[in-house]
């Protein structure tokens, strides 16, 4: 059963998740499979880029992101996924040894006007490297249901 | 890739097809979104989607494989014809992504690309950001994702 609903939430919530410590290996993997640009695959060729070194695509940075926030709280939320994603910046290169953390706060919560059964989330996602930089920021509506149907959320 | 000057809004490219199975779902899934509904059919038909269907950062890795690709054969063919390559750098983000309809079991989903602006930047002397809509349509021809990707672009030299 989850633990969280969508009345659980508010712009009062925050919550940080990680440290999670990426390898190269699984930046080059991940950049074979989706996405076998120079800059995500092979250090002598990505010094030659504009990231000046081995980077792990930006794809890769959301799909780790995706994986800690599932793992810390998405699993035990009445979550029925996200329609969208508002916007993502890349501000900083993923290196090859980095640890991540994910930073969660929330800007908005409201009930759907169609369906009383759920209402939406809204999420500022910021990830930091170990330097302290910020290397990515994700803003993002989640759908989740309702506590109670159709009570004033 | 051509020069950021030679490319104008409206240029559209068809980047190709890729067709979901349950097992590359699932693998993709437990690595990186493992809900319910992206792992398992039981749990998934319990569901709003009503069946399993990929997570949607695997709909995009898709058209992110399928757009590095037409890259590549876009490039040997200059190469070939013995024009200049440009060079392509990272992407700064996107916006407006949106999961239009859940992309189900052996649907197969066509991916598009068509530039909608682009702007120099003072910031980085010699290059310049295009911004395309990217696009996804299933085979009953629904649009199923889209979003404005961005991406550095190297300037004709001397157009600066």
């Amino acid at each position: 059963m989850p633990k969280y609903y969508l009345e659980d939430f508010s712009t009062d919530w925050t919550a940080e998740y990680g440290p999670r410590r990426v390898t190269r290996e699984e930046i080059i993997s991940f950049a074979a499979q989706f996405d076998p640009q120079p800059m995500h695959l092979d250090e002598e060729a990505a010094r030659h880029t504009m990231l000046g070194g081995l980077g792990a695509s930006g794809w890769h940075t959301c799909c780790i992101m995706m994986k800690m926030i599932a793992d810390g709280l998405l699993l035990d939320t009445a979550s029925m996924g996200a329609p969208g994603i508002d916007e993502v910046k890349w501000l900083k290169p993923i290196r090859p040894g980095d640890s991540l953390t994910v930073r969660g706060s929330v800007t908005a919560v409201r009930a759907s006007q169609s369906k009383p059964d759920r209402g939406f989330v809204t999420f500022l996602w910021e990830v930091f490297n170990d330097r302290g930089e910020k290397a990515m920021t994700l803003l993002c509506p989640q759908m989740v249901q309702r506590r109670r149907p159709g009570a004033a959320a | 890739m051509k020069y950021f000057d030679d490319i104008n809004v409206g240029d559209r490219i068809a980047l190709g097809t890729h067709t979901f199975t349950a097992e590359d779902i699932k693998a993709f899934a437990r690595q990186y979104d493992p809900q319910p509904f992206h792992m398992d059919e039981t749990a998934a038909a319990q569901s709003h989607f009503g069946a399993l269907c990929a997570s949607g950062w695997h709909t995009i890795a898709a058209w992110m494989n399928l757009r590095v690709q037409y890259g590549k054969r876009e490039d040997a063919e200059r190469a070939a014809r013995g024009e200049v390559i440009a060079r392509l750098g990272p992407s700064p983000g996107f916006r407006e992504l949106k999961w239009i309809k859940p992309v189900y079991v052996g649907d197969t989903i066509s991916y598009a690309s068509e530039v909608v602006e682009k702007r120099v930047t003072r910031s980085r002397p010699g290059w310049g950001i295009i911004f395309a809509k990217n696009t996804g349509t299933n085979q009953k021809g629904e649009l199923v994702m889209s979003f404005i990707g961005s991406g550095f672009v190297e300037r004709r030299p001397g157009a600066a």
